[in-house]
């Protein structure tokens, strides 16, 4: 097993960053999530800590060892591709033993191997089969096989499940969990979906536009977005981001709404806005209260069933709306008046110039 | 149709249903010129041809069709002929030739073809300007081919002995030897048709995605090994679909012989199944019921050839 | 607007039998999602009911009219596809207006100008009025996809998965508005779907299809609540509802193959054995629970986190708001909500 350190990575393609320098240790044994919307540089990252992209400047270490330059074949990595990547004109058992063939181990070794990995993945079944012919979640499966087979030191996966049905993906994603937790192997995971990276990380990398906007823990991710990009981008709905003037310890919100910022804030909002200023007020929807004396309010702009609870989408004014928790016992027709008080716990601020959080100064 | 015309006024917007009986007719009229050619220039010949097949009959003569039966196709394959027609027992010799000048031709031409493909795979300037100067030979007509390589094979003339040969360029004159003729003919053959070959083992080459190779980087596959489990494999169905193809156009081979060597030397050491097809059914023997019979048994050869190679590609495309 | 009834409609491809025997109607301005997996029939039922498709057997009717002899285009119906049909050379404005300039319409420049504003601002795409449909992007092109169905003011629209080529972040905020905007203008809708969550927030009503046939009818809390086969409890609902088999015994409910014993409900006469479901937020992490299992996985997804409980062989998802850092490998304690569980027969048919 390993720990895989990027040491001021970057990747240029012409003038253009794919990748701007990146800094990051992974512990061994951990499971790191790159997350971020098409474009955002997060497989660019991981074919390059691969081998399969070249890196422009900087230096990656495999253990210590510096592979910068290493053939992918020289890492020891494993790597699971999105569309699977199986070689479809040979049968299961060929594509998980080809790393071992390719290696010239003995035919013994190599048939007790992938007896015991596809054991491990409950594809024995399948093993005199075509990919071409499995489902989606199989193939998925086959491809894990091919992966562990060689008992790498690290494995990389790009998008595993973006192919698979959604019937599928939320089984393989805890799946794929449950193997990282037998193994404790260290794994670098890239989606596009915020949902997958909170579920499966021990920590998330969220990137934009070749840039990586924060690292965390799902739990800091999501309550303690570094910007407005990760606020939105985590959670679905992502985090209600409303535009207010702060002073005088209120701030101001569209639709005549005023909201009294709780004393533990003022001081940070203080420092970061002066007395008076543009601020953007964010929380999460389950940071609402719906009661009758809410010194919010709003009308319903729509209602709708999320299974377990109704959420509530809220107009403040014409334009602003706020996703909000309703109960399952209420009717709310569109245009009904709402009134509703944030939980002061979860409730976070943003400067709108730089995009950044404001924070409460360490104590 | 009733029932919509039972009910105009109920739904004013309603257009008359005049287009579908003009599409008809439309479809008729675009069907038939073509199925009449094709019966008069194809399926007429072809059942005429059969019959004569039977018959003892000559094209020029002037005495109707005379019902033999199978005795045309018993005198073809049976080794022995009436011995006062012109090499009637050797019609063997021809599908040796035959064989011979497909396994030979066919063999290279893949090998030829795949090397080239393998290089062209590669992106590099001026890739497009190459592939485009390798299609040439294979866009020219046979015919032609056939005269200017004529010319080159020629000893006195010809760049090819000076070229072969430091001492006496003049005494090589491979077309008029019995040991080289064949492989004069096999060498043009493969000139004009290796592209051809390269040009489906180039699509399937390309049809290859990279990220198999990736994979087998990742499972640290040296290149051979790469070569022999996935480039080999994946381009195999399309190496059969060359073979086919050549195979049976080197049944047919004609045009290319007729022009270079007319089955010289020793008058039919290159004299291919079609070239003596051709000298028993046109001047001067006008063998016609005769020739018949050997075109159908060629076109049955052709046939099973087909259905072989067919069946195979069925069983790797199920793979 | 109208109303549509669809009599039994049955439709077979070649050897494939696409709808068996389908029956429903839809009220007046009523939003009516059908719901299913791929293959189901939803967009075979939708293409009948435009006219695209003609069935064998049975009858659409829009307001008691029979539509089986109409082409599409004398049924007024408006379709929105999954890939947006638009004239990628022409503006917004144009690809807005086209339905209009039908010379059978014989409406003039005003009034087609009228409409047109009057869509692009419910849609809000009015700045983009003026832009070629090729430069959109695919939320934007699916909003004039929407407002070329809308500015006909046809009698019924038809969409087929209209939001399915969008990423996650925009679905969302569609959904939404389409929603709003359904309300709002009262339009009898037809929304095809494969995606449990857009049915459930969307619908008046859900269709739930599957292999060509109606498998439930009922409102987003019917389906929910009351599915009436374990084919709906699975389809709604995420993470999926706990299936499992379990047997009744002296008046205790066991789960088979587990340590998870609950009291047997009294108004529901059980067979001996059958299949339990329940849904993940029923089952309640609680320091006074009765019921013990190991948390095998925990997966916090923000608003909630799900944890795989594991009891004897068998492992129940339940779902807690929140993040809640349960460590793996610890005995939880939790409870069930006896009053809202699920029982089906072994063939998976809801009892009681």
């Amino acid at each position: 097993m390993a720990t895989i350190e990027l040491i001021n990575v970057e990747k240029k393609f012409g003038e253009l960053h794919a990748v701007q320098p990146v800094n990051l240790t992974i512990p061994d044994g951990e499971f790191v999530v790159l997350v971020g919307p098409s474009g955002c540089g997060k497989t660019t990252t991981l074919r390059m800590i691969s081998g399969l992209e070249t890196v422009t400047d900087g230096t990656i270490l495999l253990d210590g060892r510096d592979v910068t330059w290493a053939h992918p074949s020289e890492r020891d990595i494993a790597f699971v591709f999105q569309f699977f990547a199986l070689y479809s004109h040979m049968r299961v058992y060929q594509n998980i033993a080809f790393p071992l063939q390719a290696q010239g181990e003995s035919r013994t070794t190599i048939r007790q191997r992938v007896a015991e990995v596809s054991d491990l993945l409950q594809i024995s079944h399948l093993l005199g089969k075509r990919p071409g012919s499995l489902s989606g979640g199989d193939q998925q499966r086959v491809a894990l096989a091919r992966a562990l087979v060689r008992r790498p030191a690290a494995f990389l996966m790009d998008e595993p499940l973006g192919a698979l049905d959604a019937e599928f993906r939320e089984t393989m994603r805890a799946e794929i969990k449950r193997l990282h937790i037998d193994q404790s192997a260290t794994t670098v995971y890239v989606t596009h979906d915020q949902i997958e990276a909170m579920a499966m990380g021990d920590r998330i990398v969220v990137m934009l536009d070749a840039l990586v906007q924060q690292v965390g823990t799902p739990f800091e991710i999501y309550h303690d977005p570094a910007n407005l990009f990760v606020a939105h981008f985590i959670g679905s709905p992502g985090m209600n981001l409303i535009t207010g003037r702060f002073a005088n310890g209120t701030i101001h919100l569209p639709g005549d709404n005023r909201y009294t910022v709780p004393e533990s804030w003022v001081p940070a909002l203080q420092a970061a806005l002066g007395s008076e200023g543009d601020v953007v007020l964010g929380f999460r929807p389950e940071a609402t209260r719906v009661t009758d004396t809410g010194q919010l309010n709003s009308t319903v702009y729509a209602a709708d069933l999320h299974g377990g609870f109704i959420m509530l989408h809220l107009n403040l004014n014409e334009t602003d709306i706020v996703h909000a928790r309703g109960s399952r016992e209420i009717q709310y027709p569109i245009g009904t008046p709402v009134r509703f008080d944030l939980d002061p716990e979860m409730v976070r601020f943003f400067d709108p110039a730089s995009e950044l959080a404001i924070r409460k100064a360490v104590d | 149709m009733s029932q919509v015309s039972a009910q105009p006024h109920a739904h004013p917007r309603r257009r008359q249903p005049r287009i579908q009986v003009g599409d008809r007719l439309l479809t008729h009229l675009f069907i038939w010129p073509t199925l009449i050619l094709l019966i008069v220039m194809n399926v007429f010949p072809l059942f005429y041809s059969l019959y004569l097949s039977f018959t003892e009959y000559s094209g020029i003569g002037d005495t109707p069709p005379d019902w033999v039966g199978i005795e045309n196709y018993e005198e073809i394959l049976s080794n022995t002929g009436h011995p006062d027609k012109r090499d009637g027992n050797r019609y063997w010799h021809n599908f040796a030739v035959t064989g011979r000048y497909a396994v030979m031709s066919v063999g290279l031409q893949l090998v030829v073809g795949f090397s080239l493909a393998m290089l062209l795979k590669e992106k590099f300037r001026g890739n497009g300007l190459v592939t485009t100067l390798i299609l040439i030979p294979m866009m020219l007509a046979p015919a032609v081919v056939g005269i200017f390589w004529k010319l080159i094979f020629d000893p006195s003339k010809g760049i090819f002995s000076y070229m072969m040969y430091t001492s006496n360029p003049r005494d090589h004159a491979w077309l008029a030897d019995p040991e080289l003729a064949l492989w004069a003919i096999v060498i043009v053959d493969v000139w004009m048709w290796s592209p051809f070959v390269m040009l489906l083992c180039l699509a399937g080459l390309r049809a290859i995605p990279d990220y198999l190779y990736e994979a087998a980087a990742i499972d640290r596959a040296s290149a051979w090994f790469q070569f022999r489990r996935i480039t080999l494999p994946r381009v195999a169905p399309l190496l059969l679909i060359a073979l086919l193809f050549r195979t049976i156009e080197a049944f047919k081979t004609f045009d290319l012989v007729a022009e270079l060597t007319f089955g010289n030397p020793g008058g039919d050491t290159t004299e291919v199944i079609a070239l003596r097809l051709y000298r028993e059914a046109f001047p001067p023997q006008f063998n016609t019921g005769e020739s018949s019979a050997a075109a159908y048994i060629i076109l049955i050869l052709v046939i099973a050839l087909s259905n072989l190679y067919i069946r195979a590609l069925g069983r790797l495309r199920e793979d | 607007m109208s109303n549509v009834d669809l009599q039994h409609i049955t439709k077979q491809f070649k050897d494939v039998t696409a709808l068996q025997d389908v029956s429903f109607s839809v009220q007046d301005g009523e939003f009516f999602v059908l719901l299913g997996p791929t293959g189901a029939g939803k967009t075979t039922t939708l293409r009948v009911i435009a006219g695209l498709t003609k069935q064998e057997h049975g009858n659409v009717l829009f307001d008691g009219e029979n539509m089986n002899e109409l082409p599409p285009a004398d049924r007024d119906v408006a379709f929105v596809f999954q890939q947006y049909s638009l004239y990628p050379n022409q503006t917004v404005y144009n690809n807005l207006a086209f339905p209009l300039r039908a010379p059978l319409r014989r409406l003039s420049k005003d009034i087609i100008d009228q409409r047109v504003r009057e869509v692009a601002e419910k849609l809000r795409i009015t700045r983009l009025l003026e832009r070629k449909t090729a430069h959109l992007s695919g939320g934007e092109m699916q909003r004039v996809s929407i407002g070329r169905a809308l500015v006909r003011r046809p009698r019924i629209f038809l969409m087929d998965e209209p939001l399915s080529n969008l990423d996650a972040k925009l679905r969302e905020a569609l959904r939404v508005e389409l929603q709003h905007l359904q309300k709002t203008e009262g339009s009898t809708t037809l929304f095809v779907t494969h995606d449990q969550i857009e049915a459930l927030t969307m619908a008046d009503r859900i269709a739930v299809l599957n292999e060509g046939r109606v498998v439930q009818i009922g409102t987003p809390t019917d389906i929910y609540d009351h599915p009436a086969t374990t084919f709906v409890a699975q389809i709604v609902g995420t993470p999926r509802i706990n299936l499992v088999p379990a047997v009744c015994e002296n008046g205790t409910l066991y789960i088979t193959d587990s340590d998870i014993h609950l009291p047997v409900p009294q108004d529901c006469p059980l067979p001996e054995t059958f299949l339990l479901g329940v849904r993940p937020e029923d089952v309640q992490p609680t320091p006074t629970g009765k019921l013990v299992g190991e948390v095998i996985l925990t997966e916090p997804l923000g608003v909630e986190t799900v944890i795989h409980i594991k009891s004897g062989e068998r492992t129940l998802l339940s779902t807690v708001s929140g993040i809640m850092e349960a460590r793996i490998g610890d005995q939880l304690k939790f409870d069930i909500a006896s009053q809202r569980l699920h029982f089906f027969d072994m063939k998976g048919k809801r009892i009681g």
